[in-house]
């Protein structure tokens, strides 16, 4: 019964949507009071019944309700709850009922929290959301329903894939979801304003907390999968460049332009169509990587089932909405001309070229995903791109950016001298090279160009975000919200970068034949097999070995790496052995029994590799110090921007 | 005012994008294993190979679980999985039809004659359409069918004893619906 | 600088840029893209010698040796019509069973064993990599006869 109540209330969202769709972009098209209120209760009503729905999948789930077929198919009597409640998005028809009642949950925050915004532009933007919501639905409604009976019902389920019972997993999906879900409010502000013909400053500074807000989700989210890959996976990597991982980087990368684009055209009016652009091309990054992953078409180890009915809907919905959007774009955008003028070394400038290096390496990313793709379909064999293309292609945009970053940070609008934080620059740049060489030299003993590059353009990016506060706070001036928030973001980038140049120069990655008392040795470090016990758990039984390590004969750790067999069947999963330091991890996995009493066993030394994470952390803090800033708070006036800006000379 | 052409770029881009996605799908049938996972299975009602006034389906099975296998005399990887699937048979946990695909009726009987016969009827389908129908598009192919007439999994290639324990063994607890 | 300068300056630059990166991305493909052949595609000689590139195929049964004690293995990957051995040093993916699909990723030796550097198992119970489902599978012939 509650699972067809589920279904029913699906269904009832459904028909809320298009009502929200359709009095949303009427009423705002012709200024009708009672149509726009319609799609406003529409809204609330579209969340209420959504939130009806996954509550009702939720619940089949915690009461182990078999006989539907969703349930029976990702979960297990046996599964602890706070899992049984995680399966509800572990497979793609749940995943895209938690895909709506984020966009759900987006939209219903857009509708109560931009009551200063014009009623006729506020319509559109939720008129533009419910068009989204109308084709999830849809989709789930013809070719993935959640809710399906199996009658008659199994009697035990086929259980969540082992991989996916994980707390980090777990909540990976929800957060990436609003993450890439929230891009969804900036393209329809995009849409909404491209339909009215005009663009001010007003609408970037509407438009820039809900992308901060929507992006620091998806750095977190992408940040939780990386670190879930590195101690899960059980091989200790935590970027692979597989076609999934891409799918929700793209977006980052657009979303990052965006935020720094509309910081532009907000203050200065500028960079009007390449902010319009980057809006809808967020979301629509993020709408082609929901069918990257859900479609076949690309060869994944991550993808999940497929189906080409699937395949196609979601390439029809790609289609109507982005080409739409775009075609929009190509029609309106030319009206909105900006004609400020600005110096090549004002931070407009600098904020030019960031656009420009995202884009070219969102652009070579985006090659490399799809490369393989136009090969198949020109039946020029099979390929895959393999991770050093996608390694260096990143690398040579990222690096002009973190140099220029250092700078752009300091640079005036407008006019752009620098005056004296010049000379505090370039201080900080004989620190960061100095530094560089120190810390690869005297802590790892080893002096390579692209290390030294790497740490010192570190360095250089964390201690040219700190300037900033310091000279403000020396001279009392007041350090705003938004400009706080960049501090922290950028110093964030700077420790992932630390990070990043620390393990890929300096990490050691070892495979050994180790029986109980032998031992082995990487990067100075002793890694003994000291023991081997079976052990048991909730749901599984396995074994699990005790590995000393030592340092020039003291004991530094012992780890515990474990092989576990889930009780509903399948194929063993590692558990990894991890010390976490401040200044490297130590890892250990066990492979399998190789005979003569000796097991396989993976042994690795990661330097730094936690800022990675730390530094991610760092940079979804600063988006939402940044996104708190009174300024977005306050109410707005009536838009008064120019209506359609003349094009000047 | 010229129409900037530019502006158009993005959704030109694009339109070419979609165009090799469309053109990606439409190689993608041969890929997808389980387009048919917890869809009712095609009924269908063909000849027997030994006898061709006798009649087999999909009705002779309804109420429990069972296997269908497509194979045929031309196939190699066939006459690999053959060991497994007279060792499944003789488990006696669920029937095997076999759906003799695209075969010659004399070669298939002589075949099964000299190898062994795991299959409790095995239904002639010289034309193909069946197997059209339950989406094969090569041999061999198993498929689980529940006891509600529900296809549960589909295995593309030569049916193992190690991908018969570990994948079909779990499933029929849940195919057979009870305990 | 004249704004109108300045734009055509832009312009050129972006191209400039455009024009390197493609000529550089290309660059890197030669050495990054990794082709997937099966056993038979591999002894037909259709695969690069003495270049990294992917076999795959399903493991032979009973084929799995360890040299005891090491971490070296050797298996048969298949397509049914040919075989091929594999080497390998390191841990086997958790998923890696004999009678299943499997993706290896390596070098052709001049002894014909292909020497695996990393092995890669399907990920999912129900997901065979496309690839090694494609060739392990006869497609229906235009005519049987004997």
């Amino acid at each position: 019964m509650i699972p067809e109540l589920g279904h029913f209330a699906l269904i009832l969202a459904l028909l809320l949507s298009v009502a929200q769709a359709v009095f949303g972009l009427a009423g705002g098209a012709r200024s009708n009071t009672a149509w726009m209120a319609a799609s406003r209760s529409a809204v609330v009503g579209q969340f209420v019944f959504t939130a009806l729905a996954f509550g009702t999948l939720a619940w089949a789930f915690i009461q182990r309700d078999f006989s539907v077929l969703y349930v029976a198919t990702n979960s297990h009597s046996e599964l602890p709850l706070f899992y049984r409640v995680a399966a509800v998005w572990g497979a793609h028809e749940g995943s895209l009922l938690l895909w709506s009642l984020c966009l759900a949950a987006w939209t219903l925050a857009v509708a109560a929290g931009s009551k200063a915004l014009e009623a006729p532009f506020r319509s559109r933007v939720l008129g533009f959301l419910g068009l989204i919501s109308i084709g999830f639905q849809l989709f789930m409604l013809t070719t993935s329903n959640p809710f399906k009976r199996l009658i008659p019902a199994a009697s035990e389920g086929l259980d969540l894939n082992p991989l996916l019972q994980d707390f980090a997993l777990a909540v990976h999906p929800p957060i990436l979801y609003l993450g890439y879900v929230g891009f969804s409010v900036a393209f329809a502000f995009a849409c909404a304003t491209l339909l009215e013909g005009r663009l001010d400053a007003a609408w970037a500074r509407w438009t820039r907390p809900w992308t901060l807000a929507a992006w620091l989700f998806l750095t977190i989210g992408i940040a939780l999968g990386s670190w879930w890959a590195y101690y899960e996976l059980g091989w200790g990597g935590w970027w692979f460049w597989d076609p999934v991982e891409n799918a929700s980087f793209m977006p980052w990368l657009a979303g990052t332009a965006l935020i720094h684009s509309l910081a532009v055209t907000e203050k200065r009016g500028l960079f009007k169509s390449w902010t319009l652009l980057l809006a809808v091309s967020a979301f629509s990054l993020s709408l082609l990587g929901t069918f990257l992953v859900r479609s076949g078409v690309l060869i994944s180890v991550h993808a999940f089932a497929t189906d080409p009915k699937r395949g196609i809907f979601i390439l029809a919905f790609l289609t109507i909405v982005i080409g739409g959007a775009l075609l929009l774009f190509a029609w309106r955008a030319p009206r909105l001309r900006s004609s400020a003028a600005f110096e090549p070394t004002s931070r407009e400038s600098f904020l030019l070229l960031n656009n420009a290096f995202l884009i070219a390496a969102l652009s070579l990313i985006l090659l490399g995903t799809l490369y393989p793709l136009f090969i198949d379909a020109l039946e020029l064999g099979k390929v895959t791109v393999g991770a050093p293309w996608f390694n260096l292609m990143f690398l040579v945009p990222m690096l002009p950016l973190l140099a220029l970053l250092g700078v752009g940070m300091h640079a005036a609008w407008k006019r752009g001298l620098l005056g004296t934080a010049k000379y505090r620059l370039y201080a900080i740049a004989g620190i960061g090279i100095a530094g560089s060489l120190l810390v690869g030299g005297a802590a790892y003993g080893d002096i390579r160009p692209m290390t030294t590059l790497g740490f010192a353009l570190a360095l250089w990016v964390m201690l040219s975000s700190l300037a900033m506060p310091w000279a403000r706070i020396r001279a009392r001036q007041p350090l705003p919200a938004a400009a706080l928030g960049m501090v922290i973001a950028h110093f964030g980038v700077g420790l992932t970068t630390l990070g990043i140049t620390g393990v890929q120069s300096f990490k050691v990655e070892k495979d050994f034949a180790l029986g109980v008392g032998e031992s082995a040795q990487i990067a100075g470090y002793d890694f003994k097999l000291a023991a081997l016990r079976d052990v048991q758990g909730m749901n599984f039984i396995g074994v699990e070995a005790d590995v000393v390590v030592s340092r020039e004969g003291s004991p530094v750790t012992v780890l515990h790496p474990q092989k576990r067999l889930y009780n509903s069947g399948g194929n063993p999963m590692t558990e990894a052995g991890i010390e976490v330091g401040a200044a490297r991890d130590l890892f250990a996995a066990l492979g399998d029994q190789l005979g003569q009493g000796r097991w396989s066993m993976r042994l690795q030394y990661k330097p730094l590799i936690r800022y990675i994470w730390l530094g991610a952390i760092l940079i979804a803090l600063g988006g939402l110090v940044a996104a708190l800033d009174r300024r977005y708070r306050a109410p707005v006036q009536a838009r008064a921007g120019e209506a359609v800006v003349p094009v000047a000379q | 005012m010229k129409f900037p052409v530019r502006f158009l770029v993005p959704a030109i881009a694009f339109a070419v994008l979609v165009a090799f996605f469309f053109v990606g799908l439409q190689r993608e049938p041969g890929r997808i294993p389980s387009p048919f996972i917890g869809k009712p299975a095609p009924t269908f009602s063909l000849e027997s190979l030994g006898d061709p006034a006798w009649k087999v389906g999909t009705a002779d099975f309804s109420g429990r679980p069972w296997l269908l296998n497509v194979w045929a005399t031309w196939c190699v990887g066939c006459r690999d999985e053959h060991e497994a699937l007279l060792a499944i048979a003789r488990q006696n946990r669920v029937p095997i039809m076999g759906l003799n695909w695209r075969d010659d009726r004399a070669l298939a009987l002589r075949w099964l004659a000299q190898l062994g016969n795991p299959y409790v009827s095995v239904a002639y389908d010289p034309e193909g359409r069946t197997a059209i129908d339950w989406g094969v598009y090569g041999a061999p192919e198993t498929f689980l069918i529940d006891s509600g007439g529900r296809v549960v999994k589909k295995h593309i290639g030569p049916l193992t004893m190690e991908a018969w324990e570990s994948e079909f063994l779990p499933l029929l607890t849940f195919a057979e619906g009870r305990k | 600088m004249a704004p109108r300068r300045k734009r055509l300056l832009a312009v050129v630059a972006i191209l400039a840029g455009v024009g390197a990166a493609t000529a550089l991305a290309m660059l890197a493909f030669e050495d990054n893209l990794l082709y997937f052949y099966n056993p038979s595609q591999v002894l037909a000689g259709d695969a690069p010698s003495g270049r990294t590139f992917r076999i795959g195929g399903m493991v032979t049964e009973g084929s799995l040796k360890r040299t005891e004690g090491t971490l070296e293995v050797r298996f048969v990957v298949t397509d049914y019509q040919h075989s091929i051995p594999v080497r390998y040093e390191g841990l086997l993916p958790d998923l890696f069973r004999e009678g299943q699909g499997v993706i290896a990723h390596g070098k052709l030796s001049a002894a014909g064993e292909f020497e695996a550097d990393e092995v890669l198992a399907k990920h999912d119970e129900n997901y065979m990599p496309p690839e090694v489902a494609e060739s392990l599978h006869t497609p229906t012939p235009a005519r049987v006869s004997e």
